[in-house]
């Protein structure tokens, strides 16, 4: 159990049966009043922001969460399969809540599945990842347009900014934090 | 030490100069007063730093108020004050507190002198330290203050009145959340007037007992400074400060003793009104500071 004394940003608690992330804090105190403590927290699993105000002697649940190493399967419509290794459980988690992290799930990729309670609400991924280019135009030697990058296609579908020289089939890394092209691998 | 923070420490040492002259030009004495007392005035939501059976103070106005009661005339003082579990983007449990006195005035002698204050402060030259002021602030100090009786703010600016607010238990936190955001930021504001219950040494106003001749000086939506005329009936303050005590119990935080040599003196004391400024919230006002840690030279983490 949390008291108000404990709210930081950062802090996970449960609030009307979903998970919250405390995003920004502050106490205040109007002139001879009591104490107050305003929090902003975003739901952890849709995102929305609450604005909430408590006093002092107000009490929270913390969120119990999880994170498990697990090893992404297949996608089925919009379900992305996950597995932990060690205990052969299955989560399922929505495209919605996935987010970004589709474009670098390829399958067999481990990734840290976050849970509250059995529900997968999150997938922290490796800073890079490498994936495979399936489509992208030509570079024509010689061009002198000046263009520094061009569109290119990777195997999970994702499209982004690649250098001129990449050609169809190399192998290239993402870096998954900005989504953006980091280097080619070479070989 | 950041750059910024250098700046602010130079600007908040202009700021002190001016303010006591500010002072100084108005014939008001400064003073000091003992920082560590037997007894502050028991309040329900302030509680002091206990020092071996003894307190820090949480205003200087115990030992001010004395002196008034021994014939001193307009008096003010500028020392530390330490408040326990406060700590924000605008509070330290230890800050700097302006204090001032008005022998024989009331709360409308203290408004005049916060709009003058400012006034005054609107004016300095702050760019020899490295900041130009802010035309908004240059505004929000300088303009004539609004004044708004804070019944008139419940019905303004929020849905619900200051006596129902009361009664629910939740006057601080739509004071926070609704009034506060809403009130003017190119003019200081001055809140005046509230319920008598939320004014612990305050007189209450002729001709309405239900509220308290009681202000807040609010600068760019920044509370700085509160203010009121002093009750002098030490029967009256008895009961209050015993009140204070009963709510405390109440909600199971320590009782706290009473300030009997100040009881003792009010007897003697003439009419008088009060005022205490926040000194860090003004210098980060005159600064652009964001936060209190920018305007102070250590903060309590940092110690």
């Amino acid at each position: 159990m949390y008291s108000v004394a404990d709210l930081k940003k950062g802090l996970k608690i449960t609030l009307d049966g979903d998970p919250y992330l405390v995003i920004a804090f502050d106490f205040t105190k109007p002139g001879k009043g009591q104490a107050l403590y305003r929090t902003k927290m975003r739901n952890m699993i849709n995102g929305t922001i609450l604005d909430r105000t408590y006093r002092s002697g107000e009490t929270f649940e913390p969120a119990s969460l999880d994170e498990r190493q697990m090893e992404y399967l297949y996608k089925e419509g919009s379900h992305y399969h996950f597995m932990d290794q060690q205990t052969y459980d299955q989560v399922i988690m929505e495209e919605e809540t996935l987010g970004d992290s589709k474009n670098y799930l390829l399958e067999n990729l481990k990734v840290d599945v976050l849970l509250f309670g059995e529900k997968a609400i999150g997938v922290t991924l490796p800073n890079f990842v490498n994936l495979r280019v399936t489509q992208t135009d030509p570079w024509a030697k010689g061009d002198t347009s000046g263009n520094d990058s061009k569109p290119a296609t990777v195997e999970t579908g994702y499209v982004l900014r690649v250098p001129p020289f990449i050609e169809e089939g190399e192998l290239i890394t993402i870096d998954t934090r900005t989504g953006e092209y980091s280097t080619r691998v070479k070989g | 030490m950041s750059f910024m923070r250098l700046t602010n420490l130079r600007l908040r040492a202009k700021i002190m100069l001016a303010v006591r002259s500010f002072f100084d030009d108005r014939g008001f004495l400064e003073v000091e007063t003992p920082l560590r007392i037997p007894a502050n005035a028991p309040e329900e939501h302030i509680n002091p730093f206990e020092s071996e059976k003894w307190f820090l103070h949480t205003s200087p106005e115990m030992c001010m108020k004395r002196l008034l009661s021994r014939g001193y005339g307009n008096i003010y003082q500028i020392c530390h004050c330490w408040r326990s579990s406060e700590r924000g983007t605008r509070h330290l449990p230890e800050f700097t507190m302006l204090e001032w006195y008005r022998a024989k005035g009331d709360y409308h002698d203290l408004m005049r002198d916060c709009e003058e204050l400012l006034k005054w402060l609107a004016k300095g030259d702050w760019t020899e330290a490295g900041n130009e002021l802010p035309n908004n602030i240059r505004a929000a100090f300088g303009n004539v203050a609004e004044q708004i009786s804070v019944e008139e703010a419940f019905d303004r600016y929020a849905s619900m009145g200051m006596q129902t607010a009361m009664h629910r238990g939740v006057f601080d936190e739509i004071m926070v959340t609704l009034i506060e955001p809403s009130l003017p930021r190119n003019r200081p504001v001055i809140l005046k007037d509230y319920p008598a219950e939320m004014a612990a040494l305050a007189r209450l106003k002729q001709g309405d007992p239900t509220v308290a001749e009681r202000f807040e000086l609010y600068v760019n939506g920044l509370e700085l400074a509160n203010g009121f005329s002093e009750l002098i009936d030490p029967t009256e303050q008895r009961e209050r400060f015993m009140e204070a005590n009963c709510r405390r119990s109440q909600a199971g935080v320590p009782t706290l003793p009473l300030p009997e040599p100040f009881l003792g003196d009010l007897a003697t004391m003439q009419p008088a009104a009060g005022i205490a400024l926040g000194v860090d919230r003004l210098v980060m006002l005159l600064c652009g500071a964001e936060r209190i840690d920018e305007v102070v030279s250590f903060t309590p983490e940092e110690l």
